[in-house]
């Protein structure tokens, strides 16, 4: 529906370019006497209509698009039997849902009955103000675009106004990042307001009990399942800030320092590529890579170690796996680090009669180290939001064990778990995965912009 | 001037025993060194390799399909098709309404005697598709190669040791007895799986098949490269060309650089919240995934476009602006269409990026079952990576092989978007 009428309006506005530019080219031919008396091209003729008609419409359908659900609801409860209307907030989204599904033919059964009736209701309130805002968007379009056309004369500055609003269109553009900041922001900060009204911070903080699965519903908080997220971030860190990193630090450095330091430009052209190959596999792949085969692995040479709760789903496999994924990043950041270190320090060490390693252990990477710390920790914050590997490798079991053998789980992989599934969405534990979110980006951000620093600092200090 | 009198010291002697072993130990910690970092590459190749042959390996497979020979009686009465009808305009319905399972039933038990039930469980949607693709196969006679079910088709690709004890083994002895008799008799082939190519998901592996899941991911791309391409250049635009130093710019570029290093899962939590709590779109479908990742995208597009951006020659520049162009048509007649293959190379690579992330739509929905393509936008879909998770999850063995050849699948046509973008780049480089 909203669709089509975007289409709709986008076909008129084709119509109003091509008014504007015809009358354009009128005005072109009406003057054509003497040279630059029209002030612009017919093509900004063309688009000023067009734009002049197309924005004010595109703003009433966005609005619409905000704020049309929320009005329709309001709409839809107000009119609906006194028996059936629901009470509480909670009730009132699962009752909308309900009646949505039920409009849009994507439920067969509402969950609550009395939705069942409202459905008729809802589809006339809904077509009605649809049908309303299509006339209004239309009416403003008309509107907009006679007042345009109005406007062409031959020293009317089409051009001008068109290039003010593509300027305006720019920076539009640009605040869509900033909008995305905030809106990550605001939505875990609300989401995990409304977790810790529930569960005390205190609690989910520095609890080492997790247990969200027996939470039924928000109002039986004292029998709700335990938040205590200790076992989560101990997990988190086990894998992507230990093993992985055990794994991905000195391959990856190794990797760097023969590349820069040992390979001539023949091999290097090769094998770049290979690590770049390593790094475009998803990680889904590499997940099912670490079940099918590593895992199994791991676990039977921990049996062989003699270790009797080796597990087929353990912190190991899916720490050794992210290593590797890994690799390419770590290599690219020291990579970076080991060519920013000024020549003359390579080359005072070789006419001190230092071997190639000798130079790289004592003089490069000393120098190049705080440039190395920085991307090792961009690549720990890597690891420890990655998730599809700890989902598909290392299990949901929340122990808190510094058995590598052993299955944990991490922050990334408990967001999937508890978002996954069909739960009521207020309930405790679906906003604990927003906690959990919001923990994850401030770490993660933390350190990026940690390491960042570091790494600037570093540069600046060379250049 | 004597006062201070140094000792004198030998000079080195470099051809002593101890000095020569001291040269040879550092040159032997030289090549240990330098053979450390070449091994630290080979081990990486070398991991790249396995998961490569691994997945080819267990994939392969999947791509073909074990089939029996049935031979069918099209008879219309029994299927409660009148002829007439089904050639007319109405005959779509009437063949769809047609109860073709109990005719493939019927046909099975006459034919393959004591292996009767080895028929998948979908095999009848083949006698369907004999008829609509020809009525003229009403009231005849034809025979069909039908899928088996998965268990059979794994004895037939030889992926159980059927050697070892039953309990051990992974398929009971009924099985194994049913493919010995057609094996026998000659009535058992394997070919290629079109079934995997055309088909949606479904419970059954020998009916699942990702062309569902390839046409979700189209969609959610499609989504993607319509809202992150615009908004991430002419975001680049003002960027490179028209903000000056300030504190409103270095918060745009604070935020940006930030975004590109937020965890993917992060912005699920995002689309769940605000697409779908505050918006109502609905669940699972490719306009919701594809908007979630056009934000993830969006960043790494708007680097790559500024960095084009920044390498178009200022003589460039000059020249439009020394004829009276504005600033305005310096940059989209002049400097944009310079900019493009860098732009398009930054691009794919982020939709390459955005083909095979997975978590962030798990978060909204799309980890559910669809056994139907996608229509449009809006409906339920799934995508090649939540496929290859949901398949990689599922217990049933015949998943494995499918899971793997959906992963050559998606590697196959992220190694062609990656072979776009670096041509892309050279060419690019080439003329700059």
């Amino acid at each position: 529906m909203t669709g089509l009428l975007v289409l709709l309006l986008m076909a008129l506005a084709l119509f109003g370019y091509w008014l504007g530019r015809r009358r354009g080219l009128a005005l072109r031919r009406g003057t054509a006497i003497r040279i630059g008396t029209v002030h612009s091209l017919p093509v900004y003729h063309g688009l000023y209509v067009a734009l002049v008609a197309l924005l004010p419409a595109l703003l009433v359908l966005a609005a619409w698009a905000v704020a049309g659900e929320a009005v329709i609801a309001d709409r839809v409860i107000a009119a609906a039997p006194a028996a059936s209307r629901p009470v509480s907030e909670i009730d009132r989204g699962a009752f909308m849902n309900d009646v949505r599904g039920l409009a849009n033919g994507t439920l067969d059964a509402a969950f609550n009955p009395a939705a069942t009736g409202v459905v008729p209701l809802y589809r006339t309130t809904r077509d009605g103000f649809e049908l309303a805002t299509g006339a209004v968007a239309a009416v403003l379009m008309a509107i907009g675009g006679a007042w345009a056309y109005s406007r062409l004369r031959p020293d009317f500055r089409a051009r001008s106004q068109v290039e003010q609003m593509l300027q305006g269109l720019l920076v539009l553009a640009s605040t869509v990042a900033i909008l995305t900041t905030f809106g990550i922001v605001l939505s875990l900060l609300f989401e995990s307001w409304r977790f810790f009204e529930l569960v005390s911070p205190g609690e989910f903080l520095f609890g080492t009990h997790w247990s969200p699965q027996t939470a039924i519903r928000s109002d039986q908080i004292g029998s709700s399942g335990a938040f205590g997220a200790v076992p989560l971030f101990w997990g988190t860190i086990f894998i992507g800030a230990i093993i992985a990193m055990l794994v991905a630090v000195p391959l990856g450095l190794m990797a760097a320092i023969y590349l820069t330091q040992y390979a001539d430009a023949r091999v290097r052209r090769v094998l770049k590529p290979m690590l770049e190959l390593l790094a475009g596999v998803p990680t889904v792949v590499y997940g099912f890579f670490a079940a099918l085969v590593v895992a199994p692995a791991v676990r039977d040479f921990g049996v062989w170690l003699g270790i009797s709760n080796a597990s087929g789903e353990s912190a190991l496999a899916a720490g050794l796996v992210m290593g590797i994924m890994i690799i390419p990043f770590v290599s690219s950041m020291a990579d970076d680090a080991l060519m920013a270190v000024p020549a003359d320090m390579r080359d005072g060490s070789y006419a001190m009669g230092a071997t190639r390693s000798e130079t790289v252990t004592r003089v490069l990477v000393p120098a190049a180290l705080p440039g190395i710390t920085g991307g090792v920790l961009l690549a720990v914050s890597r690891a420890i939001g990655e998730t599809m590997i700890v989902v598909m490798a290392a299990g949901l079991a929340a122990n808190l064990t510094i058995n590598p053998f052993d299955s944990v789980t991490t922050v990334s992989a408990q967001i999937v778990a508890l978002l996954t599934g069909d739960q009521e969405f207020d309930s405790a534990k679906t906003l604990s995965a927003f906690a959990l979110g919001l923990v994850l980006f401030g770490i993660t951000l933390l350190l990026n912009i940690y390491a960042l620093s570091v790494v600037r600092k570093y540069r600046e200090a060379y250049e | 001037m004597t006062a201070r009198n140094a000792p004198l010291r030998a000079p080195t002697d470099w051809t002593s025993p101890a000095m020569a072993a001291r040269v040879a130990a550092r040159y032997r910690g030289e090549r240990l060194f330098r053979l450390a970092g070449l091994g630290a590459l080979c081990l990486a190749g070398l991991f790249l390799a396995f998961l490569l042959f691994t997945i080819v390996r267990t994939g392969w497979s999947g791509f073909q399909h074990s089939e029996v020979r049935v031979t069918v009686a099209f008879d219309a009465p029994a299927l409660g098709i009148d002829p007439v009808v089904a050639r007319g305009p109405a005959g779509v319905e009437a063949i769809r309404r047609a109860d073709f399972n109990a005719l493939m039933q019927r046909s099975a038990a006459a034919q393959l005697g004591p292996a009767a039930d080895v028929v998948s469980e979908g095999a009848w949607l083949a006698l369907r598709a004999a008829v609509l693709a020809d009525r003229g196969v009403l009231g005849q006679t034809r025979t069909l190669w039908v899928p088996v079910r998965s268990s059979i088709d794994l004895i037939a690709k030889g992926k159980f040791d059927l050697d070892a004890p039953e309990v051990s083994r992974g398929v009971s002895n009924e099985d194994i007895a049913d493919y010995r008799y057609l094996a026998a008799r000659g009535l058992i082939r394997t070919d290629f799986n079109e079934i995997f190519v055309s088909a949606a998901n479904s419970t059954d592996p020998e009916l699942a098949g990702i062309w569902g899941a390839a046409l979700g991911s189209l969609l959610t791309l499609l989504v993607t490269i319509a809202a992150a391409f615009p908004v991430g250049v002419l975001a680049a635009v003002w960027l490179e060309e028209f903000a000056g130093r300030s504190r409103w710019t270095d918060f745009v570029e604070v935020s940006i650089s930030n975004l590109a290093a937020v965890p993917s899962i992060i912005f699920g939590l995002l689309g769940l919240a605000v697409f779908l709590n505050v918006f109502n779109m609905p669940r699972s479908a490719p306009l919701v995934g594809g908007l979630t990742l056009a934000l993830m995208t969006l960043p790494v597009i708007v680097i790559t476009a500024r960095a084009a951006i920044r390498s178009v020659p200022g003589s460039v520049r000059d020249a439009a602006l020394g004829i009276g162009a504005s600033p305005i048509q310096v940059i989209f007649h002049h400097v944009l269409p310079l900019a493009l293959p860098g732009i398009m190379t930054g691009t794919i690579i982020g939709m390459a990026r955005a083909l095979g992330e997975t978590a962030p739509l798990l978060l909204i929905g799309m980890r559910a079952f669809v056994a139907d393509a996608p229509h449009g936008l809006t409906s339920s879909a799934t995508v090649l990576p939540v496929q290859i998770f949901l398949w990689s999850d599922d217990a049933q063995r015949g998943f494995v092989e499918k899971t793997s050849a959906a992963i050559i699948v998606l590697l196959v046509i992220l190694l062609l978007m990656s072979s776009v973008a670096l041509y892309l780049r050279n060419r690019f480089e080439k003329r700059a």
